[in-house]
């Protein structure tokens, strides 16, 4: 009895042991990744909830980090949202020709990844007289502009009801007191439920970690927007902040060749956006689901 | 016995229940190495996806969520269905009903384990979960959904385990289970059952942005649905136990269930089609996701072959339910079982979660087709729930039945 007993225990011995060293074998690609990790960047803190000193020390790592791996010098800057600034943006329709200067420009300010070719404006060539998005089409390969088509770009909306804010578990993207919706990279568990969350395409996913040539990338560059961001988590639209928080223009406008876009401080009435909205007939995409966004187009004639 | 003594002995128990997991005929070993294998194929999988990075799977920025989610859904469903072995018992008395609810409570567990697992391997940063712990994390609870979500499929899955444990340890002592002990949380666990399907539902049908989904008929079609797979699936499981352990199952569950089975696979489908007529009757653009599921859009029609299986398969069902030949031949019950089960894993699955994102919210149409990598993960993690509850059957079982008692245990030592 205790022969066959003993002989089972070391069956089931032997079982555990062989199971325990598949199970380590089939679990090894993870010593890639967690080189990637560190003990620091594990325990961060949420952004709103760090101190000074703490952020300094971040971006004095996130900027090693960078010279590392790119060879070169970034500027990696946590500008606060000024005070009496409300950011809004406008597009008129009747003059964007659909040239797609203004996604491109947002590839490369922003440091997209270059093989993917991503941006966060998608630009629908939409039918004469047809608001409905289905009639549109984003892939549209001819010369611009094309007989009886406009062309509506679309980019986040800066929503001041959210739903991508609404939807997070864990707090990981807001609205700063500019208006603008922000994410942390470091808080977010790539759930991506705001992604499925917003009714205008305007979230992008890291699906892989992000690939540019150093002398492509862009070294001005801000926590809260286009520092390289990491693989897994979730990116969008920051109206550029790490320039327009300077006094500058987001790179979509400077790059737009016929100035369709009008951005602008909302609490300013002698800013061009209030001019624009007190004098056109501004309409915002998708106005029966009570977003709110701050981004207006209208028409000129 | 003091409450501390209990604190010892609990987990002493649980560990011998563990131990006694591990003895079992050549049949139990080689399901388990088989499931063991599979586990680790698809955890394999996951490690290089979380390493290189979830462009390994087919999901894009337009279809952000695919068959991880979809498994989510339906294991969720799963879950909640199994509550139908304890409304009958509980609520209406079925005494041979009540025999056998720990084996739906058991299947519960499993269920969660699995549905928690899939919600791991579609994060981006799994390791980050602990910002999701209220206090320590930032836990967006109560506007987000996905924070109602944590908080009842983890509730559900801790009052299922405290039941379940409960009254195997109080039967392995052979004392009488005191009512005030169980008896709430029993009552407590139908009601969260119906809550966990009906929150799954709301993280979907509370987007604005996505008219596929944003239907109020969601939730109760999830009820629905889940009271199919559920009883379904323990019917068979519980003939597979009658079969390999001689425990005796009377007829009596099976019928019940049949059922239930019978109500909820036409209402099911009432439901389905309520929601074709309102999306093909009223068309225009709020009925591009239906017209692309059903028939395709634009030429792209990966869909189209998924959601007429399960219709089919729906269909068939139902009438096998209905025949009065299923009664006699317990064959063509299983049949149907099975057709209902994978009829439901496709409706509630891809079914549900891909068009809601085809067309995107800016009526582009982008497919996607789960890669390799996606198969194995779900494939590793149906197996591991299987071993969980090959386990916890198999452990309950001899406790249930009075076979390992403490008594036993102190006279053999």
């Amino acid at each position: 009895m205790s022969d066959i007993l003993s002989r089972r225990t070391v069956m089931k011995g032997a079982g555990a042991t062989l199971g325990a060293a598949a199970f380590a074998h089939a679990m090894a690609p993870l010593t890639e990744w967690s080189k990637d990790l560190t003990v620091d960047e594990f325990l961060q803190k949420h952004y709103k909830e760090l101190t000074r000193d703490e952020m300094a020390r971040i971006l004095v790592h996130l900027k090693a980090e960078a010279k590392q791996k790119y060879g070169r010098d970034v500027d990696i800057k946590d500008l606060p949202p000024q005070e009496g600034v409300s950011f809004g943006y406008a597009l008129n329709l009747s003059v964007c020709i659909g040239c797609r200067r203004c996604a491109e420009a947002c590839h490369q300010e922003n440091n997209h990844d270059r093989s993917t070719g991503n941006s966060y404006i998608r630009v629908l060539e939409m039918q004469q007289g047809s608001l409905d998005l289905e009639h549109g089409n984003a892939n549209y390969d001819h010369p611009v502009p094309a007989e009886g088509k406009y062309y509506l770009p679309v980019q986040c909306h800066q929503c001041d009801n959210a739903p991508c804010v609404k939807v997070c578990p864990v707090q990981a993207t807001w609205k700063e007191p500019d208006g603008i919706v922000v994410v942390d990279y470091n808080w977010c568990i790539g759930c991506r439920y705001c992604e499925a969350a917003c009714p205008y395409h305007a979230r992008r996913f890291n699906w892989t970690k992000p690939e540019i040539p150093p002398e492509e990338l862009n070294p001005d560059q801000g926590y809260l927007s286009n520092r390289v961001r990491p693989q897994g988590v979730v990116e969008k639209c920051t109206f550029c902040l790490h320039r327009t928080r300077a006094g500058r223009l987001p790179a979509c406008l400077e790059a737009c060749p016929t100035g369709a876009r009008v951005f602008g401080n909302l609490l300013d009435p002698k800013s061009p956006i209030r001019w624009v909205l007190e004098n056109k007939r501004v309409f915002v995409l998708k106005e029966e689901l009570g977003t709110r966004p701050r981004f207006f187009y209208f028409f000129d004639k | 016995m003091t409450a501390t003594r209990h604190l010892l002995d609990y987990p002493r128990f649980l560990g011998r229940l563990l131990w006694m997991s591990t003895d079992g005929s050549w049949r139990f070993y080689t399901w388990m190495t088989v499931l063991t294998a599979i586990a680790l194929v698809g955890a394999n999988a996951w490690a290089h996806q979380l390493a290189e990075g979830m462009a390994l799977t087919g999901m894009s920025d337009h279809v952000s969520w695919g068959l991880y989610i979809a498994n989510f859904t339906f294991g969720v469903g799963l879950a909640a269905g199994a509550v139908m072995m304890v409304i009958p018992a509980y609520l209406y008395h079925d005494h041979e009903m009540h025999d056998v609810t720990l084996i739906g409570e058991l299947l519960a567990i499993a269920a969660i384990a699995i549905c928690l697992l899939f919600i791991v391997v579609d994060m981006g940063h799994p390791e980050r979960a602990w910002h999701l712990l209220p206090g320590i994390g930032r836990f967006n609870w109560p506007v987000s959904m996905l924070t109602w979500d944590v908080v009842v499929l983890n509730g559900y899955l801790l009052i299922n385990l405290h039941i379940c444990g409960y009254l195997l340890y109080m039967r392995f002592l052979g004392r009488k289970p005191r009512k005030q002990w169980y008896l709430p949380f029993v009552f407590l666990s139908i009601f969260w059952a119906i809550s966990i399907h009906s929150v799954t539902a709301f993280l979907y049908s509370g987007l604005g942005g996505r008219p596929f989904w944003n239907s109020a008929l969601l939730a109760p079609r999830f009820i629905a649905s889940a009271f199919i797979t559920g009883p379904a699936f323990v019917i068979v499981l519980l003939q597979v136990i009658r079969r390999f352990t001689g425990l005796p199952i009377g007829e009596g569950p099976l019928r019940t269930l049949t059922s239930v089975m019978r109500v909820t696979v036409l209402l099911n489908l009432f439901m389905l089609g309520s929601e074709l007529f309102t999306a093909f009757y009223t068309g225009g653009s709020h009925a591009t996701a239906v017209r692309y599921l059903f028939f395709g859009s634009h030429g792209h029609h990966a869909l189209v072959p998924w959601i007429w299986t399960a219709v089919a398969l729906n269909i068939t069902a139902a009438v096998l339910v209905h025949l009065p030949a299923t009664r006699r031949h317990v064959g063509l019950l299983n049949l149907a079982c099975a057709l209902a089960f994978a009829g439901v894993w496709i409706e509630k699955g891809m079914g549900l979660i891909i068009p809601g994102f085809v067309p995107s919210t800016l009526h582009e149409v982008v497919e996607y087709v789960p890669t390799l990598t996606e198969w194995k993960i779900t494939a590793g993690i149906w197996a591991f729930g299987l071993m969980v509850l090959t386990v916890a059957v198999k452990v309950a079982l001899p406790v249930l039945s009075g076979q390992l008692a403490a008594s036993h245990a102190a006279a053999r030592h």
